[in-house]
């Protein structure tokens, strides 16, 4: 079905049904309770998830597939945010060709950016391309300054022009970034008993642009492209004896990775119509390469585990402050309380990073896969323990 | 492909994902009832205290967090009241705001417009925070309070210093206390030109944000118009670190002040780095030369040590004054953490404040309701003498210090001494004023 293989169907069915039951799977504990600091299903994060699952699957076309580290994949991310800001000032609210233009931007700067640095591999790549996105990022930040603002950020304004839309709503106020009418930031509020699941038109806008970047990836990684950038992976002096140009290929996937980065970026920006300088940092950069090698390189799934990893100790783990952690510990003698919160504060709230560092390195330590090996090790542990059970109970059931 | 296996099972699995995915789309037409975003309905009500706790303002991020638990404190009644006894307005009785017990969460900001917003996003969304305050840099104060504006909650600005703030990114649902460079600038020109003269050649050196660029407009035009002239104006980036490359071409420019508009951390290192030069030694065009700092703090004081000594600047508050309402919060805020508080502790807490005093005059948490509670307010009793909040750009007024790091310091935080308590009708201007206008309020947003 859809040109997908039994088992990648599988894996496509999963991931759909974790992307558009994530309102109710992210809020597991009920409203109110001690626990609902946990609770990471709020639209704002959930977006986060998913766009940051989009980057990281883009992210993994190049990394997982060709081996090429890329060090500056920021820098489409946050020329995807400035298009789709800039389309929203100029054009309409429309989320539609907001995404579009963000796509077009950032495939012609992979396309520039991976002209030159494609030149070199290894190390002298990775360095190649912390430059240009570093260069994005200084331009931005202040040579450009009349496109991006500066520090401050691009946002959209009362007096922006808007042509195709309207530049300011009835009552005076600046129009909400839309889908033919649809708010982004609409939601609703289903309680059922102390449990609130928020469903919010955002998120599944995301969500459903996620699975089809994630049916993507699945076709390329299965096709003989995608073999192809596998040889390039194993050994790309023996490509080019047998007297094929690998550069052509290593080009198209770079420009196809910086392209889902500028996906990313338009989305981010289509929920939130702000875009920062930040966005483009060495920093940003570095996030994805630890969430891809943190959910697993060159798995399908792993990326996404990990940009949801580390969006969730990013939001969640960094709220943790001395208070809260006071009331989890209170129910002990007063001496202890205070040393158990001393003990626990340096790896809550603003150390969070921390936390993270050291998750990353027992992962990478025992784990050299990330997350989709450890799943993959108790998933066979499972199928062990069920095989010796169907061993056994195989001579006592009837066949049907 | 045509081969079809038609099976009770298959049938009932094709029928339960389709009844699933047809009733999917139904729970978006379930609208809520809600007067306004996030309508408090329990007995507590939550606001979100934003605040930098890394990167270069991360000081005065750790004093605005200590200034929101004491004005929650007060608030909830706990602790000597503070400024709640010697504000104009006696409508806080210590019960909460409006007989709701208060509670709040926090927010690292990290100096970053895009963290501070998904930490400004995650306390409305996820912890219902009817107003969301704080910020230590302008650029983040002007990010936020665009969300807020969005989001249809209450902006209350802490340390933001920038004229765009409400120039020309004012927001209808966005209030600033703090003074802006503007008053900055026709606080300081006067004394400036007293103490050093009117004919001089400025150097700026500029924080490059938003604060920076128009802090040095207004710098540069109060100054120009009592007569003196601008040599060269650059722009270093926030949290450079080292701002040696940045000091040395000054020496030979032909400059003989040196104005640093720099904040925070940033300040520190740019300020030590130019006395490590010499620069306070040396003569140029047959005069002293001399350092400039148009916004500082004690909390910077503090950090630049010796350097700091005999150098001008503006300032919000002082801890210093000699009013009632200073005292309480000083006493109040020294007894609780032991070392007086900052300039950007007292606006945070009088922020709170005026925010649970709105709602409680205007009998609801309505965005709409509080904002038109605190527009055209004037109020005093909070430090800084007679204030108004003004309606049409809903910016604070009143007087502004102009004070001078102090050559005998007797504590550590006896710091600054104040030069000039400069009145509030010498630092007003119009609405409309050039280096503020290009925006508009907009209306007011409940998100209903």
């Amino acid at each position: 079905m859809l040109g997908l293989g039994k088992k990648d169907i599988t894996l496509f069915a999963v991931v759909a049904v974790l992307a558009l039951f994530a309102p109710f799977i992210l809020n597991p504990f009920p409203a109110g309770s001690s626990l609902a600091q946990f609770n990471a299903g709020y639209p704002d994060l959930m977006q986060r998830f998913v766009i940051f699952g989009i980057f990281a699957i883009g992210f993994n076309i190049l990394f997982g597939l060709t081996g090429y580290l890329s060090f500056g994949h920021a820098a489409f991310l946050g020329a995807g945010s400035y298009s789709a800001v800039w389309m929203f000032k100029l054009l309409s609210m429309n989320v539609i060709p907001a995404i579009l233009l963000s796509m077009i931007v950032a495939g012609l700067f992979a396309v520039v950016i991976g002209y030159v640095s494609l030149r070199r591999s290894g190390i002298y790549f990775s360095i190649l391309t912390l430059a240009f996105a570093q260069m994005s990022y200084n331009l931005a930040y202040s040579v450009l300054t009349p496109i991006t603002n500066g520090e401050t950020g691009l946002q959209v304004t009362l007096d922006d022009p808007r042509v195709l839309g309207q530049t300011a709503t009835a009552d005076g106020g600046i129009p909400v970034t839309n889908l033919f009418g649809l708010e982004m930031r609409h939601f609703t509020t289903l309680e059922l008993g102390p449990w609130q699941f928020q469903f919010s038109v955002g998120y599944y806008l995301c969500a459903i642009i996620m699975l089809i970047s994630f049916y993507l990836a699945i076709r390329i990684f299965r096709s003989p492209f995608g073999m192809m950038l596998r040889a390039v992976k194993s050994n790309q002096q023996r490509m080019f004896y047998t007297g094929l140009n690998a550069r052509p290929y290593t080009l198209a996937a770079f420009v196809i990775s910086g392209m889902y980065a500028g996906l990313a970026g338009g989305l981010m920006a289509s929920m939130d119509p702000l875009a920062g300088a930040e966005r483009m940092q060495w920093t940003a950069s570095g996030e994805v390469v630890l969430m891809t090698i943190l959910g697993g390189a060159g798995t399908l799934i792993g990326p996404v585990l990990g940009a949801g990893f580390i969006k969730y100790f990013e939001n969640i783990f960094s709220k943790i402050n001395d208070q809260i952690l006071h009331g989890w510990v209170a129910w002990l003698p007063d001496g202890l309380e205070d040393l158990v919160v001393a003990l626990i504060h340096p790896f809550v709230g603003k150390g969070w990073h921390l936390t993270l560092g050291l998750m990353f390195m027992l992962i990478v330590i025992f784990l050299p896969g990330g997350l989709v090996e450890g799943g993959q090790r108790i998933a066979r542990s499972l199928r062990r323990r069920k095989s010796t059970d169907d061993g056994k109970s195989a001579s006592t059931e009837p066949a049907e | 492909m045509s081969k079809s296996n038609v099976t009770r099972r298959g049938v009932l699995r094709t029928g339960a994902v389709a009844g699933a995915g047809v009733a999917l789309p139904t729970i978006f037409t379930a609208s809520s009832a809600r007067a306004f975003t996030n309508e408090p309905t329990g007995d507590t009500v939550t606001l979100g205290f934003n605040v930098p706790q890394t990167g270069a303002y991360a000081d005065e991020g750790a004093d605005e967090l200590r200034a929101y638990e004491l004005a929650v404190e007060h608030l909830n009644g706990g602790g000597d009241g503070g400024m709640l006894s010697t504000f104009s307005s006696q409508v806080l009785d210590g019960s909460g705001i409006m007989g709701k017990k208060v509670e709040y969460v926090t927010g690292d900001t990290q100096t970053k417009s895009d963290a501070a917003r998904a930490s400004a996003k995650s306390m409305i969304e996820k912890d219902r925070a009817v107003m969301i305050t704080g910020g230590s840099s302008s650029g983040v104060a002007i990010a936020v309070q665009g969300l807020c504006q969005e989001a249809g909650v209450i902006f209350m600005a802490g340390l933001t210093h920038s004229n765009d703030t409400t120039g020309k990114d004012k927001k209808a649902n966005g209030f600033r206390h703090f003074f802006n460079a503007y008053m900055s600038g026709a606080a300081l020109a006067p004394v400036l030109a007293k103490e050093y003269g009117e004919d001089r050649k400025a150097y700026h050196l500029t924080a490059d944000y938003t604060w920076g660029w128009t802090q040095e407009e207004s710098i540069k035009a109060a100054t120009e118009s009592l007569g003196w002239e601008t040599v060269e104006t650059v722009k270093t980036p926030v949290g450079a670190g080292d701002f040696s490359s940045y000091i040395a071409p000054v020496l030979n420019s032909g400059a003989d002040i040196l104005v640093l508009n720099h904040y925070g951390g940033d300040m520190v290192n740019s300020l030590t780095n130019a006395v490590q030069f010499g620069l306070r030694e040396k003569q140029a065009n047959g005069k002293n030369f001399e350092i400039v700092v148009p916004l500082f703090s004690r909390l910077m004081a503090r950090g630049a040590g010796e350097s700091i000594k005999g150098i001008l600047g503006s300032t919000n508050w002082h801890w210093s004054l000699q009013d009632e309402g200073s005292k309480a919060f000083v006493q109040s805020f020294g007894t609780k953490y032991g070392f007086p508080p900052s300039q950007a502790a007292h606006t945070c807490y009088v922020q709170t404040l005026l925010y649970a005093d709105a709602v409680q005059r205007a009998g609801s948490f309505d965005p709409c309701a509080v904002a038109e509670a605190l527009e055209g307010y004037e109020f005093d009793g909070l430090g800084n003498g007679p204030t108004l909040y003004r309606a049409e750009d809903h910016q604070c007024f009143k007087d502004v210090l102009v004070v001078r790091g102090k050559e005998n310091p007797t504590s550590e935080f006896d710091l600054l001494e104040v030069v000039e308590i400069t009145p509030r009708s010498q630092v007003e201007y119009a609405p409309d004023h050039p280096m503020f206008s290009g925006g508009s309020l907009g209306s007011c947003n409940s998100g209903a």
